[in-house]
């Protein structure tokens, strides 16, 4: 068994994995209800690189990721509740229905966002540790990011900066092979892409990211390394996502035989043959786990449906730190916002 | 004000920047100083003399040419409550952070529900005239100021330079804090350690009756040499430095307009979708039954910089421009 991982760990990872699946399955049925808004990004096929790479870390260590965070949200302990609320966009959604799908937030949880420019969030997670760093704290910063990113300048700059001034940053690729509808190989010199790393001599590797405790075991040392050697990495996990880009991608040009392959490969599955072959749980426990996680998920629904709206009055909260009734003077950008 | 001598303990608008971060510095161990050769080479403007000896480069920290980079880094160390005072070496570099800038910075607080603040600061010289040709030549306060949830500061005295500096470093929210390189050398009084200038409020800097001129940043000192030579022609102008373009100060420059009921702005950016039109459209909004005769904008040529001295003079903002600007308006009633 991988270090510090207990039957209890193992079965957290499980329930936690199949919360995600249970939660965005049930978010793309409320989607084609008309429910959900905007753009709606399935991480379903992706749970052991979420859950592997969150849990890897202890609660106190900031994340961010992409637009495709539902899943880190709820790993790191989320309301699922207050996460369909933001899809909704109602007024107890995480971010008060300013955010929605893509720009989850839970500072409680430092889970410090989710954002919708390719490669935009790494500098954050650099920023992240680089206030670990200054405060002398014993954190680790993971920005989880996609293949897709691997080919922004930005990466670029953010592992020069993190190796250059030996920062506590996890510098986590989940590639699932595609960006949006572009394969790796018709997107990257190099399709390797945890070897961007060494231009900075930054120890990086490459992992299973349909495995939850091979992502866990890598993400774990690489904490542990970030912690004592202060000294970033990088780890690429290799996953697959199950749906289109979004819910408005029909996913027409993936090859039908290589959905198939992967679909194989379901980190659900092998793990729950994991969990019952070595006897670190029953399956009676497994149905128990997937039945509260389907009651859980019918709760966040009704939550979010009986929620009310966002008060068309708030539209300008939290716009500035001071409301804008505290502009020194009248003043023409602050006091009101123009329809 | 143009014609009084400089007191006896007048300092640079760099020294006065300069006295805004170390004291600042001193005041709060949260802030630090990020920036390319701003340590060692003591910055491009020899803004940051002196700070890295004093604060030690845990605090004055020279950056790699990657703007995007480290100004994304300063948003995600302002998330974490640290206040990071970013220089980028111009304002023409801020273009290669405009992702971070306009993506992250001013959004994520309202964007996330108010669950973090971004107390930053990202000073930056602009401004032309030093023949610096098409890249390096650019005044952006007008895409600044365009973008909710960012503050924009344009001072243009050291007074200000210091007091708003100091205001911007103890703001909850994103800064841009938008520098001239033609100020630089500029000397003025300035404040104590306590003397913050608030944001939203305009100053007038000189009285007149019959026309308002509504200046930013250096144009604050092409105005008040127009308004100098049209005073011997007996024409009076009222200069107004708005010092922030957001928050603007709209009540002051309201109750100038409606003394003199004549309106030239100059800013030293382009015409179109720029500061002053903004400005003038404003004005319009709340002055239009006071004014006499429509407002006149002064701006930078509709063109990229050109190097050629002669021509780089002719496409910015002059003192003749501003002139012949206030006297087409006041001619108009005639």
């Amino acid at each position: 068994m991988p270090t510090g991982v207990d039957a209890d760990l193992m079965q957290h990872m499980f329930a936690t994995m199949h919360l995600i699946r249970t939660f965005e399955e049930r978010a793309a049925e409320e989607y084609m209800r008309g429910n959900i808004g905007g753009f709606l990004h399935l991480a379903i096929g992706e749970e052991a690189a979420v859950v592997g790479s969150v849990l890897g870390l202890r609660p106190a260590d900031p994340i961010t990721s992409t637009y495709r965070e539902h899943g880190q949200a709820l790993a790191r302990g989320s309301d699922p509740r207050r996460v369909m609320a933001e899809l909704f966009g109602r007024a107890t959604g995480l971010c008060n229905g300013r955010g929605g799908s893509m720009h989850l937030m839970d500072r409680e949880h430092n889970f410090f966002g989710g954002y919708a420019i390719v490669g935009g969030s790494i500098p954050l997670a650099v920023g992240l540790g680089f206030a670990i760093s200054y405060r002398h704290e014993d954190g680790v910063a993971l920005v989880m990011f996609g293949d897709g990113a691997t080919n922004q300048g930005v990466l670029t700059e953010s592992l020069n900066m993190a190796k250059l001034w030996n920062l506590p940053v996890i510098f986590f690729c989940l590639n699932n092979q595609y960006g949006m509808g572009t394969a790796v190989d018709r997107a990257s010199a190099e399709t390797e892409l945890f070897k961007r790393a060494d231009a900075f001599d930054i120890p990086s590797r490459r992992v299973d990211g349909m495995d939850v405790l091979a992502v866990h075991q890598a993400v774990t040392d690489a904490a542990h390394h970030a912690r004592n050697a202060q000294e970033p990495s990088m780890i690429e996990a290799i996953a697959y996502r199950y749906r289109g880009h979004s819910m408005s991608d029909p996913d027409r040009t993936r090859p039908e035989e290589e959905k198939a392959r992967w679909h194989a490969r379901d980190p659900l599955i092998t793990f729950e043959r994991v969990l019952l072959g070595e006897g670190m749980v029953t399956a009676d426990a497994l149905t128990a786990i997937r039945e509260r996680n389907a009651a859980t998920v019918e709760d966040a629904v009704a939550f979010a449906n009986d929620s009310p709206p966002v008060a068309e009055s708030s539209l300008a909260d939290n716009l500035y730190s001071q409301p804008w009734t505290d502009a020194p003077r009248g003043s023409a950008l602050m006091p009101q916002v123009r329809r | 004000m143009t014609t009084e001598a400089a007191p006896a303990t007048s300092i640079s608008y760099r020294e006065a920047l300069t006295q805004a971060m170390r004291e600042e510095l001193e005041r709060d161990p949260n802030v630090f100083l990020m920036g390319e050769d701003i340590g060692l080479f003591e910055g491009s403007f020899k803004v940051t003399r002196g700070l890295l000896r004093e604060f030690g480069a845990s605090r004055v920290v020279d950056t790699p040419i990657s703007e995007a980079g480290f100004v994304g880094l300063g948003v995600g160390a302002a998330m974490s409550g640290l206040r990071p005072v970013i220089e980028l070496m111009t304002v023409n570099f801020a273009i290669v952070a405009m992702d971070q800038i306009v993506n992250n910075a001013s959004k994520v607080r309202y964007m996330f529900g108010g669950q973090v603040t971004v107390p930053l600061v990202i000073r930056m010289p602009g401004g032309a005239g030093h023949q610096l040709g098409a890249q390096h030549s650019h005044s952006l306060e007008a895409w600044f100021t365009h973008i909710p949830g960012l503050k924009v500061a344009c001072p243009s005295t050291p007074y200000d330079a210091k007091g708003l500096l100091k205001t911007a470093i103890r703001d909850d929210d994103p800064v841009i804090f938008l520098e001239n390189e033609g100020l630089y050398a500029k000397k003025g009084p300035v404040g104590g350690p306590d003397d913050l200038v608030p944001f939203g409020q305009a100053v007038v800097r000189r009285p007149g009756a019959h026309c308002t001129i509504i200046a930013v940043s250096r144009m604050v000192w092409v105005a008040l040499t127009a308004a100098d030579a049209l005073a011997a022609e007996g024409i009076e102008c009222e200069v107004v430095d708005p010092r922030t373009t957001r928050p603007l100060d709209l009540q002051t420059i309201a109750d100038s307009v409606r003394r003199t009921n004549h309106c030239v702005v100059v800013d030293e950016g382009w015409p179109e979708c720029g500061l002053a039109a903004n400005i003038a459209t404003h004005v319009y909004e709340a002055c239009f039954d006071w004014l006499d005769a429509p407002i006149v904008r002064v701006n930078a040529a509709d063109v990229p910089m050109p190097y050629a001295r002669n021509l780089e003079q002719s496409a910015l903002p002059r003192p003749d421009d501003v002139a012949a600007a206030v006297r087409a308006t006041l001619a108009r009633e005639a």
